[in-house]
């Protein structure tokens, strides 16, 4: 199960399915609520004109809608076929959440999206309106119960480890859908979501003005995608900001991680942008950790702690340890979660073989340990740390993108109301060819929760390398290919449907 | 309310939810057994369009069912969910291979420019109705007949065959039981057109289609219906494992209700058969629909009960999994069950667009004036 190339394996799977995944989720969210607001307002003038708008929106929604729910099945499956360790460790608490999804959301979504795209002529507009908006909530509300099962992987609350069944049990509900990690979590996500469906609309309308067609379409669409998308910008960057001191609360390690940062300091500054120096290796002080950077001074104490005399602590911190800050080292949370590991094993020994003194006895001294357990499963204290260079520099891309985004809904819409946007050539070329960064904000900020959740499946828990189905490794290997070979099949196909159906436009659609 | 039930009562009002998904879904597949059958009973472009906008309006109902009693299997059931998607890896990688062909294809199938071509897309859909459901049946056929399989005491478990349950196609009964859910689905695809569509040339076919998924469906049923009556399972009591003869058959005289239940649906199927043959019925669907979900809710409900194994390890007995050995918790299966009182709600408004979509029968002039189609 420890083999180190099974869970390479696994992982690759599972991040290749995910990422793949993520190409069509973000669009669905927030394409599905801009279509809403369209026909809302076709239903409120009854100018045919929004129909059309609603109606062109919803063609390329339903081509990327598609491929996210045919995307969308393999998580689930992959959890059992992949992580069936973790599925029987922590499937008490993570399966709930997915279950609620399929209840509340997908039947709502499925059996809704008949009416949006078949009933034009079935229904009355109003019962079509209030299908469409069902569609645009059912798409929102499985993000938040898959949100909210991923947050508690960041974050685990609301459990207690069952000796007898050797798995964390739910123990209250509400702290798990109310985890503060889960909450912004959901927001900063489904707010992201609702940015790339402005970008889209955003993007596809520059085009269509750069072209001198379907010109009155694309400057109400502009002015649509664009006024949702500088809101939604500014609650984007608001939710990322509380979840950036999400991560600092619960996740110092993801966090040195994000910053770069090796010595933890007092009045920190934030890299607003910079190069690593790849020498820079944990425990080895008096190295730069950057070869340039731009520092905010006192940003990052400020940002993390919501005070600038707040210590950040660094990965040396961590892994070391710092008695100044209460830093406990990673060496020592090791040798307890050996313990917890150890007495669990004596306890379910003793149970088999009745001597219940002796289990008493175990399990009262695993319980004392029980919190390292996760740490048990490491073998060097350095492990906690997850790949910096990797989460860094998504993190900046991330950051650096979003901003960009809140800037160009800005510009778009100021032009779109003083009526000159169409002049503005330079401004509409970047419109369009910030729909491909919208993706990579998108999948370069999963990149930075999952990737540096690690070594953790379940954060402090669960490590990844124990998480893993018994399995050869040449069965994922030959499963990793076939879903290369039919994403990529999938993708072409998509893409060539999507730009085609772009090029016909409105008119035809 | 729910936390006043005693923990047994919880995992069996679970493993009851299980089987009413396992039954919806074994009615909503008429959607594949259609696939199956697009090219047999449409000639032309525009009979294939009626037959896939006839689908398409169903087909995520289908998906959606089948991501619900996986959803419902994981949380209620963490340890079977585990122990079976790991081991039998490849049979349930080729299951999900040929759900994911299929979600795409209604979509992109006539979409100008679409890479693959319609007949591919054609052919996905006919991969998914026949390869998929077959090993939908075969992969509930070794919940009777049991995986290669141990568990330890940390609830870890193993495959022991290389083969990773694609062994699971030579055992006779899970092929029966994956042939008869094909044949199903097909006779029922049938019955659904039948009900749905206004077009003489595609009834008339959809008669003879009907009638030769109809024989061999129920042949394929009666000779599942002897197997699993023969059939040892795995029963437990306070002495642990034991294989015990004609399990299934024992577990139905155990539980008159769901013979009775077993009893009506079949009847029920075969009178729907015989009214769309023989009386000309278009209403057949609606007692094969009924009658599907009773009978198959009752066959699952068999494994729940009377101490059965739902899941036998054919490796080591004594892994065997139980609705009790591998379920949540009581405070997770309470904490759910609140939630499960939404499904009468979900059902409400499953019925409501059902029938505002079906109000109409599709036609040929519906399908040349629709703006958006598959």
């Amino acid at each position: 199960m420890d083999s180190s190339l099974l869970v390479d394996l696994s992982r690759s799977q599972f991040a290749l399915t995910a990422l793949y995944h993520w190409l069509f989720v973000p669009l669905t969210l927030g394409l599905s609520f801009i279509i809403a607001i369209m026909e809302t307002i076709y239903v409120k003038t009854n100018d045919p004109q929004w129909k059309k708008l609603t109606k062109f929106w919803m063609t390329l929604f339903g081509i990327n809608f598609a491929i996210g729910l045919a995307t969308g099945i393999i998580m689930e499956f992959e959890f059992g076929t992949n992580w069936s360790n973790y599925s029987w460790i922590v499937g008490d608490i993570f399966g709930a959440p997915l279950a609620i999804e399929g209840l509340m959301a997908f039947f709502m979504e499925s059996t809704f999206f008949a009416i949006m795209f078949f009933g034009w002529n079935k229904v009355s507009k109003k019962t079509h309106l209030l299908s469409t908006w069902l569609v645009a909530i059912g798409s929102n509300l499985s993000a938040l119960w898959i949100l909210v099962a991923n947050g508690w992987m960041q974050f685990p609350v609301g459990m207690q480890f069952n000796p007898d069944t050797a798995r964390f049990e739910m123990k209250n509900f509400f702290d798990v859908l109310f985890s503060p990690v889960a909450i912004s979590k959901f927001l900063h996500t489904i707010s992201s979501g609702y940015v790339m469906g402005s970008l889209f609309v955003v993007g596809i309308s520059s085009w269509y003005l750069l072209k001198k067609r379907d010109v009155i379409f694309a400057k109400r669409s502009i002015i649509v995608a664009s006024s949702f998308g500088l809101l939604v910008s500014l609650f984007l960057i608001s939710t990322g900001d509380e979840a950036a001191h999400q991560v600092a609360l619960k996740q110092p390690t993801k966090l040195a991680a994000m910053e770069g940062l090796y010595d933890g300091a007092r009045r920190e500054g934030i890299v607003a942008f910079g190069i690593l120096n790849n020498k820079r290796k944990i425990g080895e002080k008096g190295k730069d950790e950057f070869l340039f950077s731009f520092k905010v001074p006192y940003a990052l104490s400020f940002l993390a702690y919501h005070n600038v005399n707040s210590f950040v602590a660094g990965a040396d911190d961590l892994v070391y340890g710092n008695k100044k800050y209460g830093i406990e080292p990673a060496s020592a949370k090791i040798a307890k979660g050996k313990k917890a590991v150890n007495f669990l094993r004596a306890y379910k020994d003793a149970k088999k073989n009745q001597n219940l003194q002796k289990a008493k006895s175990s399990l009262k001294e695993f319980r004392i340990y029980e919190k390292y357990l996760g740490y048990g499963y490491l073998n060097n204290p350095k492990e906690i740390i997850p790949p910096v260079a990797i989460t860094f520099y998504s993190f900046h891309i991330m950051v650096g993108l979003g901003t960009w985004f809140l800037a160009l809904f800005l510009l778009l819409l100021y032009f779109s109301m003083v009526g000159k946007v169409e002049k503005q050539r330079l401004l509409l070329w970047l419109g369009v060819f910030t729909v491909p960064l919208g993706y990579l904000a998108g999948e370069v900020g999963w990149i930075v929760a999952e990737v540096g959740r690690q070594p953790w499946a379940i954060q402090g828990l669960l490590p990844t390398k124990l998480a893993t189905s018994q399995l050869d490794s040449s069965a994922v290997g030959i499963t990793i290919a076939l879903f290369v070979i039919i994403f990529t099949v999938l993708l072409i196909a998509e893409l060539k449907i999507m730009f085609t159906q772009i090029k016909i436009g409105p008119k035809e659609s | 309310m729910f936390e006043k039930l005693s923990y047994l009562t919880l995992q069996e009002y679970w493993w009851v939810i299980v089987a009413l998904l396992g039954a919806l879904f074994s009615f909503i597949i008429f959607v594949q057994g259609g696939q199956t059958i697009l090219n047999k009973i449409a000639k032309g472009e525009d009979e294939k369009d009626i037959i896939i906008a006839s689908l398409g309006r169903k087909w995520e109902l289908s998906f959606t069912t089948l991501v619900m009693f996986g959803g419902a299997l994981f949380a209620a059931f963490p340890l079977f969910y585990a122990v079976s998607f790991s081991g039998a890896y490849f049979a349930w990688m080729a299951i999900l291979f040929c759900f994911i062909i299929q979600a795409v294809s209604y979509e992109y199938r006539k979409k100008p420019n679409n890479f693959l071509g319609q007949k591919t897309y054609e052919m996905f859909l006919f991969i998914n109705g026949g390869i998929g459901i077959i090993l939908i049946g075969v992969a509930l056929g070794t919940l009777f007949t049991g995986g290669n399989f141990i568990v330890n005491d940390m609830h870890q478990s193993h495959w022991t065959t290389a083969t990773r349950g694609l062994e699971a196609v030579l055992n006779p009964f899970n092929v029966v039981l994956g042939l008869t859910l094909f044949f199903l689905s097909r006779a029922q695809a049938s019955l659904y057109f039948l009900h749905n569509i206004d077009h003489k040339n595609i009834q008339k076919r959809i008669k003879a289609q009907l009638r030769n998924d109809a024989i061999l469906f129920v042949a394929f049923f009666l000779v599942l219906v002897a197997m699993l009556f023969a059939l040892s399972g795995v029963g437990y009591g306070a002495n642990g494992f034991f294989v015990q003869k004609h399990k299934f058959l024992l577990n139905f005289l155990a539980n008159p209700i769901l013979l009775v239940l077993f009893l009506v649906g079949t009847l029920s199927v075969l009178y729907a058969l015989f009214i769309a043959l023989f009386k000309n019925s278009r209403n057949g669907i609606w007692f094969s629909g009924v009658g599907t979900v009773l009978v198959v809710f009752s066959i699952l409900c068999l494994l729940g009960f009377n101490n059965t194994a739902i899941y036998p390890s054919l490796a080591d007995i004594n892994s065997s999994l139980t609705i009790q050995n591998s379920s949540g918790s009581f405070y997770n299966l309470t904490t759910m069950s609140y939630v499960s009182l939404l499904v009468p709600i979900v059902l409400g408004y499953i019925i409501f667009v059902w029938r505002v979509m079906d109000r109409d029968n599709i036609t040929s002039d519906e399908i040349k004036s629709d703006t958006h189609k598959y």
